[in-house]
C-alpha cells in the first residue's frame, strides 16, 4: 500500500484516479463533521444562554459577519508570518485526514499513517505560535506562548497514547491497524490510551478545557487581534482540528469502517461523529485548565498512565502471539 | 520526471532556507526558515523510499524549532528587527572558508566514479527497519536510549538555578516552595 | 533524480550551515549553523543509503545522526541557559574560556 519510491513500477501506487477519490473523500467527510461540530457548538451555547432560536444557524452568520469584516492592521506586525500561522493551521487538518482510509484507501496512504499525525500535531505549534507572534501584540504573544507549554505537557502523552495500538497491531499503517481490530476494538483493550488521546486532542484543538492560549482572561489571546477572513480560518480550524482529531480515532481505537447493514464511510462518519460530539460538548462542562498547573497533570499523570498502557499492550501483544 | 523536478524543487527550497537563516531580520523568521528548510529535507527523505526516517524528521525538526524560537527570544537582548546591525565576526574568512568547502565537495561529487547499487530494498521497508533496529542492531539503539537519558539529566542540572534545597528547605522535610506550583499538589 | 543531485544538495546545506557556525556571534545562530548542518548530512546519508546500498541496517546511521543532533540542541540550549544567567552575554566572544 504504502508509496514505495521512484524506481518502483508505477502500478503498485495504485490508480490516479483513486487517490482523488479517497481525497475527495476524505475531505467530504472533515467538511461534514466541521460544519457538524460547528453548529453542535453553536445550538449548546445558544441552549446555555437561554436564547429564543436554536442557535444552529450561529456558524453560519458568525462565518458570514467575518467575511464582510475588514481586516485589521496593526503596528510592526510581522504580516508573512502572522498570515503563515492564521492561514496554515487550517491546512493542519486537511495533511490529518490525508492518510485516514475514510473510504477503501486512504488518499496519501503512508505506511506511517501514526507517525505522520503525529508531525502534523507539531505543525499546529508554530502555527498558533506564530500566529501569537506574528499581531505584534502582548496578549496575542501570551496566549501564544501559553499554547507551547501547554503543548509540551500533551505531546508526549499523545504520542504514547497513539503507540499502543500501534504496538497492539504491530505497525504504523492505519489498514493494518484497522485489520487488527476484526475481533474487538482497541478501544476495549487500550481505554486508557484512547482517554489520553482524547485529552491530547482537546490540547492540539485549543478547545475546552485546553484553551487557555485562547482565555478571555487574554481577551482572545492568539486569536485578540486576528479579524475578519482571517478569524474565520483560525475558528474554522479549530472546529477542523477537532474533526480530524475524532476521525483519526476510528481507524485507530474503534474497528475503523467496520459496521453491520450501512457502507464502511457511513460507519466512520458516525463513531467520528459520535467522538467529536461528546468532544464539543466538554467545553461546556469542563473548566479552563491553567497551563502551568496542565503541565505539571500531563507529565506526572498523564504521561505514566500512557506509558502503563503502552506496557499492558505489549505485554498482552507478545502473551497472545 | 516529475519526481525529479519535485525532489529537485525541494532541494532547491531547503537551500534557500538555509541561507535565508543568516540573512533575515528576525529571529522568529531565522528560527522558521530553518524549520522550512528541515521540512524540504525530510520531505526529500520521503521520496527517497524512507518514510519512517522522514516523517521522524519532520516531527522531530518542527518540534525542536518551535521551542528553539522561544530560545531566541528569550537570549537575544534586542530585537534585530527593530535595530539592524551586523551579529557575525570574520565574516571574510567564514565566507571564504565555507565557499571553498562547498567547491571541494561539489568537485568531489562530481569528478567521484559512484558504484553501481548493491543489493535492493526490502518490500515492506518499515517494518523491516523495525526489526533491524530491534534485532541486530539493538546495541546503538541500547547505546542512544542512556545517552539521551544522560542528556536530559546533564540539561536539567545545568539550567536549573534552584536546587532541591531551595525547594525543601535544608533538611529538604518541608513542602515544595517553588514559585510556581503544579498542579498535582505536590 | 540522482545520486548527484542529492548529495550536491547536501554540500550546499552543509556549507551554508559551516559559514553560520564560524561567523555568527550569537550562541544560539551558531547552533542554528551546526542544525543546517546535520540537515545536509541527514539528506546525504540518506541519498547515499538509497542510491548505493539499500540494506535496512543502514538505516540505522541516519538514527543515529538524529540522536546526535538531539544531543547537541539539548545540551547547547542548557549552557547558553546557564552562561545568559551568569554573564547576561548571549556572544560567543564573550565565552572564550576554553581557548586559551
Amino acid at each position: 500500500m504504502s508509496w514505495r519510491g521512484p524506481d518502483v513500477p508505477p502500478q503498485s501506487q495504485g490508480q490516479p484516479l483513486d487517490a482523488v477519490l479517497a481525497a475527495l473523500t476524505a475531505l467530504g467527510a472533515l467538511l461534514l463533521l466541521t460544519t457538524g461540530a460547528a453548529v453542535l457548538s453553536g445550538a449548546l451555547d445558544a441552549r446555555a444562554a437561554g436564547s429564543r432560536g436554536t442557535g444552529l444557524t450561529r456558524p453560519f452568520d458568525e462565518a458570514a459577519r467575518l467575511l464582510r469584516q475588514r481586516r485589521r492592521r496593526l503596528v510592526s506586525a510581522d504580516r508573512l508570518l502572522w498570515r503563515v500561522g492564521t492561514i496554515g493551521l487550517l491546512l493542519v487538518p486537511v495533511l490529518m485526514v490525508a492518510v485516514v482510509p475514510v473510504g477503501s484507501r486512504a488518499a496519501l496512504p503512508l505506511d506511517v499513517g501514526v507517525l505522520w499525525f503525529n508531525a502534523m500535531d507539531v505543525l499546529v505549534w508554530a502555527c498558533v505560535w506564530l500566529a501569537g507572534w506574528g499581531a505584534n501584540s502582548t496578549y496575542s504573544l501570551i496566549g501564544g506562548y501559553r499554547f507551547l507549554a501547554q503543548a509540551l505537557a500533551y505531546a508526549l502523552p499523545l504520542m504514547f497514547s497513539l503507540i499502543a495500538p500501534a504496538t497492539g497491531a504491530r505497525s504504523l499503517d492505519l489498514p493494518t491497524i484497522v485489520a487488527a481490530q476484526q475481533g474487538v476494538w482497541f478501544l476495549a483493550w487500550m481505554p486508557v490510551a484512547f482517554a489520553t488521546y482524547c485529552v491530547a486532542v482537546l490540547g492540539f484543538s485549543v478547545w475546552g478545557p485546553l484553551s487557555p492560549a485562547l482565555g478571555a482572561d487574554l481577551v482572545g489571546g492568539v486569536v485578540a487581534e486576528v479579524s475578519g477572513v482571517d478569524r474565520l480560518l483560525m475558528l474554522a480550524a479549530r472546529y477542523g482540528l477537532l474533526a480530524a482529531g475524532s476521525l483519526f480515532a476510528v481507524p485507530v481505537f474503534l474497528g475503523g469502517s467496520s459496521g453491520p447493514l450501512l457502507p464502511g464511510e457511513a460507519w466512520m462518519l458516525l463513531k467520528a461523529a459520535a467522538v467529536l460530539a461528546v468532544l464539543v460538548w466538554a467545553r461546556r462542562k469542563i473548566p479552563v485548565v491553567r497551563p502551568d498547573l496542565f503541565m505539571e497533570v500531563g507529565w506526572l499523570v498523564l504521561l505514566p498512565a500512557a506509558l502503563v498502557q503502552v506496557l499492558v499492550v505489549a505485554v498482552i501483544s507478545v502473551w497472545r502471539s | 520526471m516529475l519526481v525529479a523536478i519535485a525532489f529537485l524543487a525541494l532541494g532547491v527550497v531547503a537551500a534557500l532556507a538555509g541561507a535565508a537563516v543568516f540573512t533575515v531580520s528576525s529571529m522568529a523568521r531565522a528560527t522558521y526558515a530553518l524549520a522550512l528548510s528541515f521540512v524540504a529535507v525530510g520531505l526529500q527523505v520521503v521520496m527517497l523510499s524512507q518514510n519512517f526516517v522522514g516523517v521522524m524528521i519532520l516531527l522531530m525538526m518542527m518540534m525542536e524549532m518551535a521551542v528553539m524560537a522561544v530560545f531566541m527570544v528569550m537570549f537575544m537582548g534586542m530585537n534585530p528587527a527593530l535595530m539592524p546591525m551586523s551579529m557575525v565576526h570574520g565574516k571574510r574568512a567564514s565566507l571564504g572558508t565555507a565557499g571553498s568547502v562547498c567547491a571541494a565537495m561539489v568537485l568531489g561529487i562530481v569528478l567521484t566514479p559512484w558504484p553501481a547499487r548493491r543489493g535492493a530494498p526490502p518490500p515492506e521497508l518499515t517494518a523491516a527497519i523495525g526489526r533491524e533496529l530491534l534485532e541486530s542492531k539493538m546495541l546503538a539503539m541500547a547505546t542512544i536510549s542512556p545517552v539521551m537519558v544522560a542528556t536530559i539529566v546533564g540539561g536539567v542540572a545545568l539550567a536549573l538555578r534552584r536546587t532541591r534545597y531551595d525547594r525543601y528547605g535544608d533538611d529538604l522535610e518541608r513542602p515544595a516552595d517553588d514559585p510556581q506550583p503544579g498542579g498535582v499538589g505536590r | 533524480m540522482t545520486l548527484q543531485t542529492a548529495l550536491v544538495i547536501a554540500a550546499a546545506l552543509f556549507s551554508i550551515g559551516l559559514y553560520g557556525a564560524i561567523s555568527q556571534q550569537v550562541v544560539v545562530m551558531v547552533m542554528m549553523g551546526l542544525e543546517l548542518m546535520v540537515n545536509g548530512v541527514m539528506l546525504a546519508v540518506a541519498a547515499l543509503w538509497w542510491f548505493l546500498a539499500p540494506h535496512p541496517s543502514g538505516q540505522v546511521l541516519l538514527l543515529v545522526v538524529i540522536a546526535a543532533m538531539t544531543v547537541e540542541m539539548g545540551m547547547g540550549f542548557a549552557v547558553a541557559t546557564v552562561l545568559h544567567r551568569e554573564r547576561r552575554v548571549d556572544m560567543t566572544d564573550s565565552a572564550t574560556d576554553l581557548s586559551r
